[in-house]
């Protein structure tokens, strides 16, 4: 049997709002990149691009949420569907809430920079860019799984979950050691504190993303367990 | 096709269908069905037409036997019995398992004697029960109301809609056990639609209520159970959230997201 609806209309309104999320979604990827290397680069300018992106991202995510009622409103969408169309509502939520964190890294960015931190003061960018590629490439796989609806890179972003984690926790410690040697590194050091989290979180709403997918395909909901359980449940 | 479903704890199989054939002279419109219908639950049968769905819902009750040159083998077991060998008078049988069918067929007859008729059959009611007996299947059916005042009217006389609601209401009067409704709604607007869908989910307290519908919206809002039929086989048969949220079949994830053919 074909993969085709009887109803073409439908097939063309299902794969236009799922190019539209994967739009978003590379949107919200670079607006994550830009804000940290406006970080990197305490670059006023890159931060300000990063704003002006998540006000796009949002109304990017009210356009898809208005397409998304119209769809289930007349098509009265059912099983595979009806869980892709679940699946692009809680796409666009996470990519709207990692967006929120690009734009709080970049207000940030703003504030150390007003604040007059320079790169003159020694402090673990370097780490905060290693940790945001982790974030940026899971976020990339995510809407690739998404795209292709394809389970194992799926189950490939929840297995590099941890990764972001761990640097994470390393970074954290790190942070602490910065502060411990030299008072002067304090505030600017909590600062960074909160962009390790916003970049760990992007990680957790790549996850989200994936186990979305994981759901569409095989209608399996696998949040909120461990990945030997989920791999178990997916066998 | 085997399709194995476990009803859910405290459930009781009222029909026990077991490899059922059934055969229009030499084509076969069913092929080896096994299923069981859970008691006081909604059972809905949905498949493209010619799938056997009504077949299967007109062997329940050997709707079937009517025509010539038509026949069932297998077993239809109610509460263990087997209706198809039982010795019994089908009349019996049908008075335990009613039948409402896809138009409403309304008896040229008064609204209240449209009603009493077939109680008469069964059963001799001195009149103030009788009386009793029609407004209680007119309340059930929820048409007491819009009927009430004109009981001597006839039945043809009535909507689309309040027809139909005046067959469940004479298919329930003789108090059956199952009822069986073959596209109760497709001949009536969405808003006698709903009262219908409404009466079934009343109905299911007391009954045990098999439905045929192509109507799938219909199927995934008033039934506990779906069965997806296909050229004479039973393709698959579940609880009816799951099989519209995560089918398991690929055939009845095509059929009911409209990819089918």
């Amino acid at each position: 049997m074909s993969d085709k609806h009887i109803s073409s209309q439908f097939d063309a309104e299902l794969s236009g709002i799922s190019t539209r999320v994967l739009e978003m979604g590379g949107l919200v990827e670079s607006q994550v990149g830009q804000a940290v290397h406006a970080l990197t680069h305490l670059s006023h300018e890159t931060a300000a691009q990063v704003l002006v992106a998540e006000e796009r991202v949002n109304s990017m995510e009210v356009e898809i949420d208005n397409e998304l009622w119209t769809i289930i409103a007349r098509r009265q969408p059912a099983a595979r569907d009806l869980r892709l169309l679940v699946a692009v509502s809680k796409a666009i939520a996470n990519l709207e809430r990692a967006g929120d964190e690009a734009a709080r890294i970049a207000r940030t960015v703003q504030r150390l920079i007003n604040a007059g931190v320079s790169s003159r003061l020694r402090l673990p960018l370097g780490d905060l860019s290693y940790e945001s590629n982790l974030a940026v490439a899971q976020l990339r796989k995510a809407l690739d799984a998404f795209a292709r609806l394809d389970v194992d890179k799926a189950l490939d972003v929840l297995k590099s979950d941890d990764q972001i984690d761990q640097e994470f926790e390393g970074l954290i410690r790190k942070l602490i050691t910065y502060m411990m040697e030299d008072p002067r590194t304090i505030s600017a050091s909590i600062d960074l504190v909160f962009v390790a989290k916003a970049i760990e979180r992007v990680g957790d709403h790549a996850k989200n993303l994936a186990e979305a997918v994981i759901y569409v395909v095989r209608g399996t909901d696998v949040r909120h367990n461990s990945i030997d359980s989920v791999e178990s449940k997916l066998r | 096709m085997d399709v194995k479903v476990e009803l859910r704890a405290g459930e009781k199989v009222k029909l026990a269908i077991r490899n059922l054939n059934f055969f229009y002279g030499g084509f076969q419109a069913l092929k080896n069905i096994n299923l069981d219908i859970p008691e006081r639950k909604v059972t809905a049968f949905i498949g493209p037409s010619g799938c056997g769905k009504s077949t299967l819902l007109r062997t329940f009750n050997r709707m079937f036997e009517l025509y010539p040159d038509q026949r069932a083998e297998g077993e239809i077991n109610l509460d263990g019995q087997n209706i198809l060998t039982s010795k019994d008078d089908v009349t019996l049988i049908r008075a335990k398992i009613g039948m409402v069918f896809q138009k409403p067929t309304p008896f040229p007859m008064s609204i209240y004697d449209n009603i009493a008729f077939g109680v008469r059959l069964f059963e001799t009611l001195p009149r103030d029960e009788m009386d009793e007996r029609v407004e209680w299947a007119l309340k059930k059916a929820a048409l007491w109301n819009e009927v009430k005042d004109k009981l001597a009217q006839s039945g043809a006389g009535l909507s689309g809609g309040q027809q139909q609601r005046l067959c469940i209401a004479r298919g329930i009067a003789i108090k059956p056990e199952v009822l069986l409704l073959d596209e109760p709604c497709s001949a009536l607007d969405p808003i006698s639609t709903g009262k219908i869908e409404e009466l079934i989910h009343e109905l299911k307290s007391d009954y045990t209520v098999a439905i045929v519908t192509h109507n799938m919206q219909q199927a995934a809002r008033c039934s506990d159970y779906t069965a997806y039929m296909y050229l004479g086989d039973l393709v698959e048969f579940g609880p009816t959230n799951e099989l519209f949220m995560s089918p398991k079949k690929k055939d009845t994830e095509d059929y009911i997201t409209g990819r089918f053919g």
